[in-house]
């Protein structure tokens, strides 16, 4: 009886102890969270952005994952409105996915950075890392800066120092059109247009300054004739999406032939709705290598990869790469996806992008240090045009990652 | 200043009379079945992809006829075979049900068009500048959208006015059950007004395709606008609809032309300066950051202070 009781005592602890090993067996997946717009009229940037994670995340899976587990990004549908975007942070919280991505339009980066920061504060052993990829309002890394929010892209004064380097060389731009969404992006933009230009070009005239609504806009004939009018000769736009489409076409049809200097005037259709009119026009500021000439050849790899699997689409957004494999990396170090651990991985963190720079997570302000890039819109010697088009971006110019760096405000708290 | 007046009051008509090809069908299928239909702007981008892709096998002309033929025999489709159904339901399972129309098209769309905006180009014949004033350049294609809009219109009124099918159509606007004991098949005017208003969408969109993009979101941004439209029109009166495509047209490109902010106007119609300090925000907003939401003022006011709408005969 005793005998039979002391094996039914080991089955029992087998079973347990065999229960707990598979509990621990990292079989299951680690989910990263993809809050962007996957419907409405930024669908198509969003579900292209969603795309290019997966591309991502396959090849980090392909060479053993995260600690042993396979990533897998589930997108959550934001349709770009800061408060759909609290519901979906809710569901995932809820779902206990511990870090979130998120870069389209600095109004949602701003309510979920907010909101990432409180729900931290309150819920010390439930916490969840905002990795900002895309939303370059400058204020997420300097007032607004907090713990556990990085951004991978480079904030729009970079890019803006970048920008204003170029046209300031360009003596024949005497006058200025500045136009741009009427949200905090758009507004960063036009500041940022104002003083540096100020400072490079005291003698550039600023002829406009216009905001419009974000995403409601039909036709921009209207703004297109306001440009002709002022004069200009040159116009900044940090437009993107169905509205940058749009300010294009217009620009086409109402015989704007100055240059335009844009942040977003690329891929998603963007391409391939300028066209022949924007070649040698149309400038980009970006923080990867275009692809044209000469691709660095890890880049240019990745790039064909992606289009075996999406014909359509571009790999507009390198920046997606080195923020996963950034992550990736800090998990390893970290040796846990616990986030406070994984954030202090990540500070400081230098990584070798697909263009082959060198770049940082700086510890100040969780703003990654690039070298920025400036390209054409062109059909000359393109080995990877975008939008299927036969057009694409050639190389202009570089600024080094010690040169494209600002200063921050950022007052860093980091939990004790 | 004259140039800014001028291209503001071509760009006005041009987008005016696109609204109201738009909102021409809906008024005439609001008049007819007392239904609004969610679902007429997605039958605009309809227009848009099917010309997008007959473009590209026939041809931009052969494009323009077929098109709005295929949407407006789709159109005449979902009438038949759902709308009239959902009828004996009553109005608020149409209302849901051109509502759901909405949706289905739209994905749809996204399913075999993908969601990126379509490089659907205006017509190499047409695109040109057609004149050059001041320095900016009037493209060909829009004077070409002018002429099939007023065309279209010409066609619409003549129709209703001077033939017998108009007569009837005009009959069963108002009196259904007379015209059917007169021996007319009322469901199927029904149907061929239905038809033919989705038609009308489908030429909207073939034509503005290759000027405000091509892209699942088209029928969205426009949507909306056309309600305000047919509203601030009367519903089911076709003049009304004409004259408020245009003013809507006219006061989205000027109120986006003019450098004004909220404050001059303020200050106009005899606000203090002072008050400039209280409401800093508002002041500074220019009336082009806010051209968007004038057409909904517009239609607040309109409701408020005339419900027929401006040519109406029914409250709304």
């Amino acid at each position: 009886m005793r005998k039979l009781k002391n094996v039914l005592l080991l089955c029992l602890t087998l079973a347990m102890v065999t229960g707990l090993a598979t509990q621990a067996t990292p079989a299951d997946p680690i989910k990263i969270a993809f809050v962007d717009p996957l419907s409405g009229p930024f669908a198509a940037t969003g579900e292209n952005g969603l795309n290019q994670f997966k591309y991502a995340a396959e090849a980090i899976n392909k060479s053993g994952g995260m600690l042993g587990r396979q990533l897998e990004i589930v997108g959550f549908d934001n349709k770009v409105s800061p408060q759909e975007s609290l519901i979906q942070l809710k569901k995932v919280i809820g779902d206990g996915i511990p870090f979130v991505f998120q870069g389209n339009s600095s109004g949602v980066a701003h309510a979920i950075s907010d909101a990432v920061q409180k729900h931290n504060e309150r819920n010390a052993g439930n916490r969840v890392l905002y990795l900002n990829y895309s939303a370059v309002d400058p204020a997420l890394t300097n007032d607004k800066c907090h713990f556990w929010h990085f951004r991978f892209d480079a904030e729009a004064d970079m890019k803006m120092a970048a920008l204003t380097d170029v046209i300031a060389a360009n003596k024949n731009i005497k006058k200025m059109y500045i136009i741009g969404q009427d949200y905090s992006f758009g507004k960063a933009v036009a500041d940022g247009a104002v003083a540096m230009l100020g400072k490079k070009r005291p003698d550039v005239q600023i002829v406009g300054n216009e905001l419009h609504p974000i995403g409601k806009v039909k036709d921009f004939s209207p703004y297109v004739q306001k440009i002709v009018a002022s004069g200009a000769d040159a116009v900044i736009t940090g437009n993107w999406g169905a509205d940058m489409v749009a300010l294009a076409k217009a620009a086409n049809d109402g015989g704007l032939k100055v240059p335009f200097y844009t942040y977003y005037a690329a891929s998603d259709g963007v391409t391939a709705a300028i066209g022949a009119a924007g070649v040698d026009r149309i400038r980009l500021v970006h923080e990867s290598h275009p692809g044209n000439p000469n691709a660095p050849k890890a880049l240019s790899e990745y790039i064909t990869g992606y289009r075996k699997l999406h014909p359509q689409n571009d790999v507009n957004q390198p920046r997606v790469h080195t923020a996963l494999n950034m992550l990736a990396l800090a998990v390893k170090k970290a040796g846990t996806v616990d986030v406070d651990k994984v954030a202090a991985a990540l500070e400081g963190m230098e990584y070798t992008n697909l263009s082959g720079d060198q770049v940082i997570m700086r510890r100040q302000d969780h703003q990654l240090q690039m070298p920025i890039y400036i390209s054409v819109h062109t059909n000359k010697n393109i080995q990877h045009d975008l939008d299927a088009s036969g057009f694409g971006l050639s190389l202009e110019s570089k600024v080094d990652r010690d040169k494209a760096t600002q200063p921050t405000t950022c007052k860093m708290q980091r939990p004790s | 200043m004259e140039q800014i007046v001028l291209f503001s009051i071509l760009n006005g008509l041009v987008f005016g009379m696109l609204l109201f090809m738009l909102s021409s069908g809906l008024t005439l299928i609001f008049g007819m079945m007392g239904v609004l239909n969610f679902a007429h702007a997605s039958f605009y981008m309809l227009g848009a992809y099917f010309a997008y892709t007959l473009a590209s096998r026939v041809g931009f002309w052969p494009a323009l006829v077929l098109a709005p033929v295929l949407v407006g025999l789709l159109g005449a489709l979902v009438e038949r075979h759902g709308l009239r159904r959902v009828h004996r339901f009553g109005h608020v399972a149409e209302l849901i049900f051109t509502f759901g129309v909405a949706i289905v098209i739209e994905e749809l769309v996204q399913l075999v068009w993908g969601r990126p905006a379509k490089s659907y180009q205006v017509p190499a014949a047409l695109d040109f500048p057609l004149f050059h004033l001041f320095g900016s350049a009037f493209p060909a294609y829009k004077a070409f959208m002018l002429l099939v809009s007023v065309a279209i219109f010409v066609f619409i009124f003549a129709i209703l006015t001077r033939t017998r099918a108009g007569l009837i159509i005009q009959a069963s606007l108002t009196h259904p059950g007379m015209v059917a004991m007169l021996g007319h098949n009322v469901p199927r005017v029904f149907m061929i007004v239905f038809g033919i208003g989705c038609a009308l969408a489908a030429v909207a969109g073939v034509i503005a395709g290759p000027v405000l993009g091509t892209f699942p979101g088209m029928a969205q941004v426009l949507g909306s606008v056309v309600f305000v439209v047919v509203v601030v029109g009367g519903l089911g009166s076709l003049s009304g609809a004409f004259v408020a495509s245009l003013l809507i047209g006219t006061l989205q490109t000027f109120a986006v032309a003019l450098n004004v902010s909220v404050g001059n106007v303020l200050m106009a119609v005899g606000v203090p300066a002072a008050a400039s300090a209280a409401l800093h925000d508002v002041w500074k907003v220019t009336v082009a950051q806010v051209a968007p939401i004038l057409p909904y003022l517009l239609l607040v006011l309109v409701l408020m202070i005339r419900p027929t709408g401006l040519f109406g005969t029914r409250e709304t």
